[in-house]
């Protein structure tokens, strides 16, 4: 049952991985059997405010999802260190069309990220939004959490967006200018 | 989509937001919940805010409810 979940959600990724055939049902087997040990070593933890397929399902998706990331980490598309400012507004999904609109708006954007983020959060920010790094792979380069890396960038989003609409950017309560 | 509403949805932050270690301590809870039609997001607004914000936590949580779903056949 496990390893047909861990199928399942190997599956359900693939078409957005370059993970394919026998390595993605290797990844699949490996996940399970990982989830396996887990549920073994936390079925004490299981308080019954689930079903419990559901709190077992769980420990499979963590554990696909943490072979995935450890994956890209072996394979990154990119250098994780890299820095293309150019990619910024393709990752907006800015229209290339409208170049004159939005050029100042990344422009500025940029000036906030160099001028209001600590080191940690630049980086963070430059991996995930410009290098299109998956989290869980930055989680694995720079050797820390999830929720760790998370909240660097929920502060450094925060941030970033005080900054603009202080200087008129964006709007304070609607989607800013559009 | 255009560059100034993905910008500015991604740079909004909402307070109520939990964190991953919470979201994921609590997702199954979760997911029974709104597999069953429960009222997930009213219950557990943290949570509900997180796994809109957060796309691994969101992606582990879509996986979960897809399982859930799937075993049920």
């Amino acid at each position: 049952m496990l390893v047909r979940i861990a199928q399942g959600e190997a599956a359900r990724r693939g078409p957005r991985l370059r993970i394919t055939g026998p390595e993605l049902d290797d990844l699949a087997h490996q996940a399970a059997a990982d989830a396996l040990v887990a549920i073994t070593g936390k079925i004490g933890q299981f308080r019954g405010e689930s079903r419990f397929t559901t709190w077992a399902y769980k420990f499979v998706i963590f554990e696909v999802s943490a072979k995935i990331g450890r994956h890209f980490w072996r394979h990154p598309a990119v250098p994780l260190d890299a820095e293309d400012w150019d990619r910024l507004p393709g990752w907006f999904g800015a229209d290339p069309a409208h170049q004159a609109e939005w050029g100042d708006l990344f422009a500025a954007l940029r000036r906030a990220v160099d001028s209001e983020l600590t080191p940690r959060q630049r980086q963070v920010f430059v991996a995930i939004v410009l290098n299109d790094v998956p989290l869980d792979t930055l989680v694995l380069h720079l050797g820390s959490s999830r929720n760790a890396i998370y909240q660097v960038l929920f502060t450094a989003r925060r941030k970033l967006r005080a900054t603009m609409v202080a200087n008129g950017y964006l709007g304070e309560d609607n989607a800013g200018r559009s | 989509m255009n560059g100034w509403s993905a910008l500015d949805r991604f740079l909004r932050t909402d307070p109520r937001d939990v964190g991953c270690d919470q979201a994921m301590e609590m997702l199954h809870v979760y997911a029974d919940l709104v597999a069953s039609g429960g009222p997930a997001q009213q219950r557990y607004p943290g949570i509900a805010a997180h796994l809109h914000a957060c796309g691994p936590c969101g992606e582990d949580f879509e996986g979960l409810l897809a399982a859930i779903r799937g075993g049920a056949h």
